[in-house]
């Protein structure tokens, strides 16, 4: 069974939708309980990280992510959910991460080419970095997936399995262990993403 | 970087996908479950799906039929028709919609805009325009677009964008339905001000009428069409190739 955290924030009927449509039992959960005896963990999140991170923090649910994280089961983040693995984030501020995964999370505006539309809305392609990661098992180094972000993971250089360029490299995917991240949406990323949470199944 | 999308839209009546000449003499063409499916599986890059009766018979969007298309298609949703409150947004959302599209409720209501992107974030509120020429002016349409609201379309556009719409749709009345290619000169005045992803819809009649669009006008991000696809007198999959041969960025 795979945990979809469930701490109030964004919109989780795609992503249950998504494992339901590959054949997966996933479950919308805030219970501790079911988190710790699910085989993977979910992590999503849209909206702004100070928010998002304060509500995992409130819920009790930030401990029981980085406690099960740390015993080896497989976490994949998605979005805000990546950036919250980071160090910390300077959205609007400066704010404590998971520290899950080295890195940070900056704007988007000063580091990309000025003019470029912020936030990045559409489709992109992905360019691999190091060994093929176990999570892009099914797919190939070009195909398309689904931004829509303002800041990115910076200083991640250690753990980046994917870029994608939009006016400067940006980090579309990243790993450490068994945690992995997509700044991108599977569930809205067609068949390329449905075959990346086929594969986040059988890590 | 970040490709050109091509979007279907599903108008829908009754759980019926229709699409008028000029907004009328609406025709019944196929479900919607099933275009949808369709489309996400034939290169669609998104679809947009709008209640169009919504505004003017007061209809609520039939949710089971959106939750249903939510659960068959994994690409981008958009979501419009009826949207005149924050209650509105949230019953669409929570049906799977990732953004949603507001017209006459952001007429009746301007602050709408604002009230939805402080909540759900710019990216989710997209203000989707009719317009039309009129006395030399481009004019914002109301109902379906039967009612001239006075708006100049460019100043609203303008406005909407300074209160958080994070997506602009504009659908030219004049070129709609007519298929001899997008309102250009309209687009041009839109992307010339605003600096959020625009839509451009109205007019496609053929897969150089896309390529066109792209080439005089790089800063649209996306064509959206809806008879020409349902009828399959252009294929999806046939136009992104066309539009890669013409140095289009395009998902394939």
């Amino acid at each position: 069974m795979i945990a979809i955290i469930d701490y109030g924030v964004g919109n989780l009927f795609s992503l249950a939708s998504s494992f339901a449509y590959i054949g997966k039992d996933a479950r919308l959960t805030s219970d501790v309980d079911e988190i710790r005896r699910a085989d993977r963990i979910i992590l999503p999140g849209v909206g702004a990280f100070e928010d998002a991170a304060a509500k995992l923090r409130e819920s009790g649910l930030a401990d029981i992510v980085i406690e099960e994280a740390r015993s080896g089961k497989p976490l994949l983040g998605i979005c805000l959910g990546m950036q919250m693995l980071f160090e910390k984030s300077y959205e609007y501020g400066e704010h404590k991460g998971l520290s899950l995964i080295k890195g940070s999370v900056k704007p988007m505006k000063g580091y990309i080419t000025e003019g470029l539309k912020i936030p990045q809305i559409g489709w992109n392609s992905l360019s691999f970095h190091g060994e093929k990661s176990k999570l892009f098992k099914y797919i190939n180094e070009g195909d398309f997936v689904y931004f829509v972000h303002s800041f990115y993971g910076a200083d991640c250089e250690d753990s980046l399995i994917a870029s994608t360029e939009y006016g400067g490299r940006i980090a579309a995917a990243v790993a450490s262990g068994n945690v992995y991240g997509t700044q991108f949406h599977p569930e809205k990323s067609g068949e390329v993403g449905l075959s990346i949470l086929r594969a986040f199944c059988e890590i | 970087m970040v490709t050109k999308r091509i979007i279907p839209c599903l108008d829908v009546k009754n759980g019926r996908v229709v699409k008028g000449v000029n907004f009328k003499g609406l025709s019944d063409v196929s479900s919607p479950v099933e275009l949808a499916r369709y489309y996400s599986d034939n290169g669609a890059d998104e679809l947009v799906f709008y209640d169009i009766t919504a505004s003017f018979e007061g209809r609520a969007l039939f949710t089971d039929i959106l939750c249903e298309v939510a659960r068959t298609i994994f690409i981008p949703l958009t979501v419009g028709g009826g949207i005149n409150t924050l209650d509105d947004f949230d019953r669409v959302l929570k049906c799977g919609a990732d953004k949603v599209s507001v017209n006459s409720g952001a007429i009746k209501n301007p602050d709408l805009i604002r009230d939805a992107a402080r909540k759900y974030g710019d990216q989710c509120v997209v203000l989707s325009v009719d317009a039309k020429r009129v006395g030399g002016q481009f004019r914002v349409f109301a109902k379906g677009g039967r009612e001239d609201t006075g708006i100049d379309a460019i100043e609203w556009i303008k406005n909407g964008v300074a209160n958080g719409a994070g997506e602009i749709v504009l659908n030219s009345i004049d070129t709609d339905g007519v298929k001899k290619g997008f309102d250009l000169e309209m687009l041009s005045a839109v992307t010339s001000v605003v600096n959020v992803p625009v839509i451009a819809s109205g007019g496609a009649g053929s897969k150089e009428d896309f390529v066109s669009l792209f080439k005089a006008l790089p800063k649209v991000d996306a064509g959206l069409a809806a008879s020409i696809f349902h009828f399959g007198e252009v294929e999806i999959n046939d136009l992104k190739k066309t539009l890669k041969e013409n140095n289009i960025n395009v998902r394939i």
